[in-house]
C-alpha cells in the first residue's frame, strides 16, 4: 500500500467513525422504544395542545428517516438544539465549557505523560530490581485509585491551602489581569493534579511494558554485546523504538482520559464540559447530553487520527 | 466418523491440560500472581460470607451520626449513623456481583465476536472487526452515561450497560489468538476429517483460548467495578443498593468531608484500589505466562545466561 493510500484510509476511518457516532446518537435518543425524546410527547396528564406542540417541536409526527435527515442537516449547520435547562443554544454552551476544560486537561495530561514516561523507562531499565519495584508499585497504586476518590482525597489533604471548588474566586475586588490569572491557576492546581496522578499510573505501566518488549529485541542484545552501557542502550536504541507502541496506546487511552476528567470536574465543580455532562444527566437535559456526547466522541476520534499521523511520521514502515 | 475423530494418532493431542498446568506452574513461581490471587480470594470470601460477618444491620441507625471509629464500630459511622464496616462488607458483595456479572456479559459478546472473527476470517472477520474498531474509539464513560441516563439505573441495567461497553478489548485479543490457533496442524487435521464448525470451535479452539479468556476476565472485573463507581458518582448508580461506588458518592454528597469524617471516604476507595491491584497482578501474570516474548534471557536481572527462547516455534503457547 502506498503512503498516501494509508493516510486516506485512516482519515476515511475517522470520518466513518464520526458518522457512526452521530447515527448512534440519533438512534439512542430518538428511535429506541421508550427513548428520551420519543417519550417527551407523552407527558402524563398533559393537555392535548401540549402534546401536539411538543410533537411538532421535535418533529415526531414525521417518519423516522425524515427526522434523521433533518437531524443531519441541522448538525451540518452546527445546530445541536436548545438546552432544556436554560434555553440557550447547546452549541454556544459547549463552546464556553470546552474553553474552560481544555487548559486544565492539557496541563494534567502533559504532566501525566512526563511522569509516566519517566517512571516507566526507569522501571524497565531496572527490571526486576528495586529501581523497578518502587516506580512500578507506585504507578500501579495510582492506576488503581478511583479518579473521584483520589480527587476527594486531595480535597481532604489540601483544602486548607488551595481552592477546591470552581475556577475563580468570586470575591476578588477589582482584580488586575495578573491577579485574575494567578487566581485561575491556583484553582487549576488540584483538578490538574488529579488528572495527572490518575493518568500517570496507566501511562507508566504502558511505557514500562512497551520498553520491555523493545529491550527483548535482538538488536538490543547486539548493542549489549558491543559493550554499550545499559543506559546508553535505553536512551539511544530502545526508547526510540518503544515510542511507537507508546503513541498508539496513549492515543487509545484517550477514551479513559475523557471519562476521568468528567469525574474530576464534578469533584472540583470545574465549569467545563464534564460538569456540563453531569448537570445534563441530573436535570435530564437531553439536547445538552446529546451534544456533549457527540463533541466528546468526535474529539477522541480526531485525537486518534492525529496519533495515527504521528505514528506515520515516526515510522515510515507503517503502510501495512 | 466419531471413532476416527477420537483416534489419538490422527488427532494430535490437544494440549489443553498441559497448557493450563503450565500456566499454573508459571504463576506459582511469581509472587505477584500469588499476591493478586490472594487479594481476589480474600474479597470473594468476604462477599460470600457477607450475610454472617456484617456486625450490624445495614438498614438501621446503630449510633451517632458520623460517629468516630471505636471498638464497637471499627470504621466509624456514616451520615445516617449506619455502621461503616457493615456497609463496606455489603458493598464488597454487591460490587463483586456487578463486576463479575458485567464481565460475563462482556466475555460473551467479546468472546463470541473474537471467536467468530478469528475462526471464519474473510468477510466475517472484516465486518466484525470494523464494528469493534468503531466501538473501541467511542469513549466508554460518556457512552455509559448516556445509556444509563436513558434506560434508568437499576442494578441490572448498570450490569448490562457496563458489559455492553467493555467487550471490545476482549474481542481483539481473542481474535488474534484464534487466528494463530486456527493455523495449527492438528486443527487442520481435525478439519480435514470433516469436523463441523461448532465441534472445531468448542472442542479444539476454545480450550486453547480459554486461559487467555480467563486472564482477560480477571482484568475486566476490575475495570467493571471501577466503572460502577464512576456511574454511581455521577448519580447513575442504583440508589437502593450498597456498592463501593455508592459509598464514595455518599461521602461526597452528604458532606462527610466537611464534617471531617474521613472514615466514610477512605475505606471504600482503598477497597476498590486493592481489588484493582489484585486483578491487575493476577491477570497480567497470566497474560505474561501466555506470552513468551518477555522470557528473553538477556533481560533477566541476574547474570547473562542465555536460555533457549521458550515456545517461539509453531507449537508455541
Amino acid at each position: 500500500m502506498r503512503r498516501s493510500d494509508y493516510l486516506l484510509k485512516r482519515t476515511g476511518f475517522a470520518l466513518i467513525t464520526i458518522f457512526v457516532a452521530i447515527t448512534l446518537n440519533f438512534f439512542l435518543f430518538r428511535v429506541l422504544p421508550g427513548s428520551a425524546i420519543t417519550n417527551i410527547a407523552h407527558v402524563p396528564h398533559s393537555s392535548r395542545q401540549l402534546q401536539v406542540a411538543l410533537t411538532r417541536e421535535f418533529g415526531l409526527d414525521k417518519p423516522k428517516w425524515e427526522q434523521y435527515l433533518i437531524y443531519l442537516k441541522e448538525l451540518g449547520k452546527g445546530n445541536l438544539g436548545i438546552s432544556w435547562a436554560n434555553q440557550q443554544p447547546v452549541t454556544s454552551e459547549i463552546r464556553t465549557d470546552l474553553a474552560n476544560t481544555i487548559p486544565m486537561l492539557t496541563l494534567g495530561t502533559v504532566l501525566s505523560i512526563l511522569l509516566g514516561v519517566g517512571s516507566g523507562v526507569i522501571a524497565a531499565w531496572r527490571r526486576g530490581r528495586t529501581g523497578d519495584y518502587g516506580p512500578t508499585g507506585l504507578a500501579l497504586l495510582f492506576y488503581s485509585f478511583p479518579t473521584q476518590w483520589l480527587g476527594l482525597m486531595l480535597v481532604v489533604l489540601f483544602a486548607s491551602v488551595l481552592p477546591i471548588s470552581g475556577m475563580s474566586d468570586p470575591f476578588l475586588v477589582d482584580p488586575t489581569m495578573l491577579q485574575k490569572l494567578t487566581d485561575i491557576l491556583k484553582h487549576m492546581i488540584l483538578p490538574s493534579a488529579t488528572v495527572a496522578l490518575t493518568l500517570y499510573g496507566s501511562y507508566a505501566l504502558i511505557v514500562r511494558s512497551s520498553m520491555l518488549e523493545t529491550l527483548g529485541e535482538d538488536y538490543v542484545l547486539t548493542a549489549r554485546a558491543k559493550g554499550l552501557s545499559g543506559w546508553a542502550i535505553v536512551r539511544k536504541h530502545a526508547l526510540r523504538n518503544a515510542m511507537l507502541p507508546m503513541v498508539t496506546l496513549i492515543a487509545l487511552s484517550l477514551g479513559t482520559v475523557v471519562g476521568g476528567f468528567i469525574l474530576v470536574e464534578v469533584v472540583f465543580s470545574w465549569p467545563g464540559i464534564g460538569q456540563a455532562a453531569y448537570q445534563a444527566v441530573v436535570q435530564r437535559d437531553y439536547p445538552m447530553l446529546q451534544g456533549v456526547f457527540l463533541v466528546l466522541t468526535i474529539s477522541v476520534v480526531v485525537f486518534n487520527l492525529l496519533a495515527d499521523l504521528v505514528y506515520f511520521k515516526l515510522d515510515p514502515r507503517v503502510t501495512e | 466418523m466419531s471413532e476416527v475423530l477420537q483416534d489419538p494418532a490422527l488427532v494430535a493431542p490437544p494440549p489443553k491440560v498441559v497448557r493450563f498446568a503450565r500456566v499454573i506452574r508459571v504463576l506459582r513461581r511469581r509472587p505477584s500472581a500469588i499476591a493478586g490471587g490472594a487479594i481476589l480470594v480474600f474479597f470473594i470470601l468476604i462477599a460470600l460470607l457477607a450475610k454472617w460477618i456484617e456486625p450490624y444491620s445495614i438498614a438501621d441507625q446503630v449510633g451517632k451520626v458520623f460517629g468516630h471509629p471505636s471498638l464497637a464500630h471499627p470504621l466509624g459511622l456514616d451520615d445516617s449513623g449506619y455502621d461503616m464496616l457493615s456497609l463496606l462488607i455489603e458493598g464488597t458483595k454487591v460490587s463483586l456481583i456487578v463486576g463479575f456479572a458485567a464481565t460475563c456479559v462482556s466475555m460473551i459478546i467479546g468472546g463470541g465476536i473474537g471467536l467468530s472473527a478469528g475462526y471464519f476470517g474473510g468477510a466475517t472477520d472484516t465486518v466484525l472487526m470494523r464494528i469493534t474498531d468503531y466501538f473501541l474509539v467511542i469513549p466508554d464513560i460518556p457512552l455509559m452515561i448516556v445509556l444509563a441516563a436513558l434506560f434508568g439505573s437499576s442494578l441490572f441495567n448498570i450490569i448490562l450497560v457496563i458489559g455492553v461497553i467493555l467487550w471490545t478489548g476482549t474481542a481483539r485479543v481473542i481474535r488474534a489468538q484464534v487466528k494463530t490457533v486456527r493455523e495449527r496442524v492438528y486443527v487442520k487435521r481435525v478439519r480435514s476429517l470433516g469436523a463441523t464448525h461448532s465441534r472445531l470451535i468448542l472442542q479444539h479452539i476454545l480450550p486453547q483460548v480459554a486461559p487467555l479468556l480467563i486472564a482477560n476476565t480477571v482484568l475486566t472485573v476490575a475495570v467493571a467495578i471501577f466503572d460502577e463507581t464512576a456511574l454511581s458518582f455521577l448519580g447513575l448508580g442504583d440508589p437502593s443498593s450498597v456498592t463501593w461506588g455508592q459509598l464514595i458518592s455518599h461521602a461526597f454528597e452528604r458532606s462527610a468531608i466537611s464534617a471531617g469524617a474521613w472514615w466514610a471516604l477512605v475505606p471504600p476507595g482503598l477497597c476498590v484500589a486493592a481489588l484493582t491491584i489484585g486483578c491487575y497482578l493476577l491477570g497480567q501474570a497470566m497474560e505474561d505466562a501466555l506470552n513468551p516474548r518477555l522470557k528473553v534471557a538477556h533481560l533477566a536481572p541476574r547474570g547473562f545466561r542465555l536460555r533457549p527462547l521458550v515456545g517461539r516455534g509453531e507449537e508455541s503457547v
